[in-house]
């Protein structure tokens, strides 16, 4: 019988509900503190406080190693892309104006997928390093076996 | 219809080049990515500087924000200038480093370097396109980060200590600039770079003023290598994968060279920066210091790659001295020395990538009796010497002429005199290559090499070429040079 079950039962009691904080962080980001980068660091934390408490592999099972490298690149396509649609659009790099029939809506998407993108990206690189960190002696170990 | 988006799209290109290769891992078609993104870029750069040439200054409001409120992309013709040797230097080195990493990078992670060498293109573009200060602290960022990994990917172990070394100077260098920016911004409560300049004219003289212009030179001076801030470039550019150090020995430190420019002429202003402080005084000692110590420190070096970088960071006092003689001329020399150094340099280590795969190495026991085991090379590397020195016929005579002459413009008769012995000492340092290469027999282990693959062989002599083609008709150059140096020296305000 493992001895630290009040910690994994905890565990699975709080990760959704920083996941969700996560997401409030990032939809809340228009009207008050919060964003793209916040929320990231939070959705990487609960990633991160799984792996601490199940183990580096059982995580890496959940979010594997290259999900999360195609991820940062998801994240920085998604950001750009939305500067090259608005090109396309007739506006300038990251001209939000066009996005929308009025200029507000048009701002509010703009914003949106932006935000998700830096979310994303933001998410990902946090885990990456700490995956690198927190694999290094047991990859290495891996690699000479 | 597109060609109104040209100063994003210089940046943009690069930057969605970066995830797209970090998708498809393989590395042939990162490769080709790059490649595709470069020449693209290349060609952005190149209209960008024809149409400032023709006409002015092109502005840029990042999504329909106007400045000063909003970010402004903001580029004339100095700025194109330098876009176009780093687009160029990114153009000649891509084709190139399908071969020449091939044994100096792993292979898992051949696209990474592809990627990163995207980002640090993009970085380094943004810098000269980009209209605002803090924006520009972001590039340096980006070409920055990039560039610590690119350093760190070199076989060498030592690499990794040059990249840490580069990480902390280089991390000074930007935390100074941004303190500099956060004084200037609270002095003027813009970030505008143009707005900034006419602000600052009228807050006039403030210890503020003062201590962002002491921090933002010291901060640049450390990513340009200026004497005595050098101490990371040496092993940078020795460890690091030579299409790495050729990229970035022409490419790094000249654009940190044109935001000094930038801070010095139009956005702080002559007269404040010069004549009212011994700004060019400091300068000038900093720069003589340059073109001397770390040109004598080169010629007790064993290893080519580091006499290379020792040399950059002496003729990196030749440009300084352009910029401290505070004239048109001098700024058009220091304009000239930064193209004609950037292709001769850029060539040597280019030649020297393909050296280094033949041989092993770029240490003199390797490179002994190069003459006979790879001609061609060997006469490439002491036509590029040749062009360090100064030997009429090459850029590097041309710069120096240019250097001289508006030395003896400002009446400093005896700048000639410390221009010609500092050449003097790039005699000594070449003719130990010239010695080691063609007066040594090759090393009993020599693995027969033959030249350098074509595709590695064909940039690097297309470089060297150009220093010999620039060092006869220097129409082009130095008509460029000194539309630079007059955008800088008479429009505040970034050309308005």
């Amino acid at each position: 019988m493992r001895l630290d079950i009040i910690l994994r039962v905890l565990a699975k009691l709080l990760i959704p509900f920083a996941l969700v904080f996560g997401l409030y962080v990032q939809f809340h980001g228009d009207f008050g503190p919060g964003g793209g980068f916040q929320a990231g660091v939070i959705v990487a934390a609960a990633v991160i406080f799984y792996a601490l408490i199940y183990g580096l592999p059982a995580a890496r099972r959940v979010v594997p190693t290259e999900l999360v490298q195609n991820l940062m690149a998801v994240g920085v396509l998604l950001y750009a892309g939305v500067g090259v649609v608005s090109i396309m659009l007739g506006g300038n790099f990251l001209d939000y104006f066009v996005l929308g029939a009025d200029p507000v809506s048009g701002q509010h998407r703009g914003i949106f997928w932006v935000e998700i993108g830096v979310l994303i990206t933001v998410a990902s690189v946090m885990l990456k390093i700490f995956y690198v960190f927190a694999g290094r002696r047991r990859d290495a170990e891996e690699t000479a076996e | 219809m597109l060609t109104q988006h040209f100063p994003a799209l210089l940046v943009v290109v690069p930057l969605l080049a970066a995830p797209l290769i970090v998708f498809v891992r393989r590395s042939l078609p990162s490769w080709l990515i790059a490649l595709l993104a470069t020449t693209i870029t290349f060609g952005i750069a190149a209209s960008l500087l024809a149409q400032t040439m023709s006409g002015g200054t092109i502005s840029y409001a990042m999504g329909s924000w106007e400045a000063p409120l909003g970010i402004e992309y903001r580029i004339d013709v100095a700025g194109a200038f330098v876009a176009v040797i780093v687009a160029a230097m990114g153009l000649i080195v891509m084709p190139y480093s399908r071969v020449g990493i091939a044994t100096e990078v792993r292979s898992e992670e051949h696209y990474l370097y592809y990627a990163l060498m995207m980002l640090c293109l993009a970085g380094l573009l943004g810098i000269l396109v980009t209209g605002d200060a803090f924006n520009l602290f972001v590039f340096l960022e980006v070409s920055s980060l990039a560039t610590y990994v690119l350093i760190a990917m070199g076989r060498d172990r030592r690499a990794l200590v040059a990249a840490y070394q580069y990480l902390l100077m280089g991390t000074i260098g930007a935390t100074l600039y941004v303190i500099g920016v956060g004084l200037l911004y609270l002095e003027t409560g813009t970030l505008n770079l143009a707005d900034m300049a006419t602000r600052l004219v009228e807050v006039g003289d403030s210890r503020g003023v003062l201590a962002a212009l002491a921090f933002i030179t010291v901060g640049i001076s450390l990513k340009i290598a200026l004497f005595p801030l050098h101490l990371w470039l040496p092993n940078a550019y020795a460890y690091a994968p030579s299409p790495v150090s050729a990229f970035l020995a022409a490419t790094a430190t000249k654009v940190s060279i044109y935001v000094l420019m930038r801070y010095f002429f139009t956005i702080f202003g002559a007269t404040e920066v010069f004549d009212a402080r011994a700004t060019g005084a400091i300068l000038l000692g900093l720069s003589l210091a340059a073109m001397f110590v770390p040109a004598v420190v080169a010629i007790f070096q064993h290893d080519m790659k580091r006499l290379l970088a020792y040399s950059s960071v002496s003729q990196i006092g030749y440009i300084t001295l352009g910029i401290s003689l505070d004239s048109v001329e001098g700024l058009m020399a220091s304009a000239m020395h930064l193209f004609n150094h950037a292709l001769t340099k850029g060539g040597l280590f280019l030649v020297l990538g393909g050296v280094v795969l033949r041989c092993g190495g770029a240490g003199f026991d390797r490179l002994a009796g190069l003459g006979q085991t790879m001609p061609v090379a060997a006469f490439a590397m002491v036509v590029g010497g040749l062009s360090l020195i100064g030997v009429p016929g090459t850029a590097g005579f041309i710069s120096k002429w240019y250097l001289v002459s508006a030395a003896m413009h400002e009446g400093q008769w005896w700048l000639v005199g410390a221009v010609l012995a500092s050449s003097l000492l790039a005699v000594i340092y070449v003719w130990r290559f010239v010695e080691v290469a063609y007066f040594r027999a090759p090393p009993a282990d020599h693995p027969a090499p033959g030249e350098a693959p074509l595709s590695m062989f064909i940039p690097a002599l297309a470089m060297i070429a150009g220093c010999v083609y620039f060092g006869i008709d220097a129409t082009w150059s130095s008509e460029v040079a000194m539309r630079v140096a007059e955008v800088l020296m008479y429009n505040p305000g970034v050309g308005q």
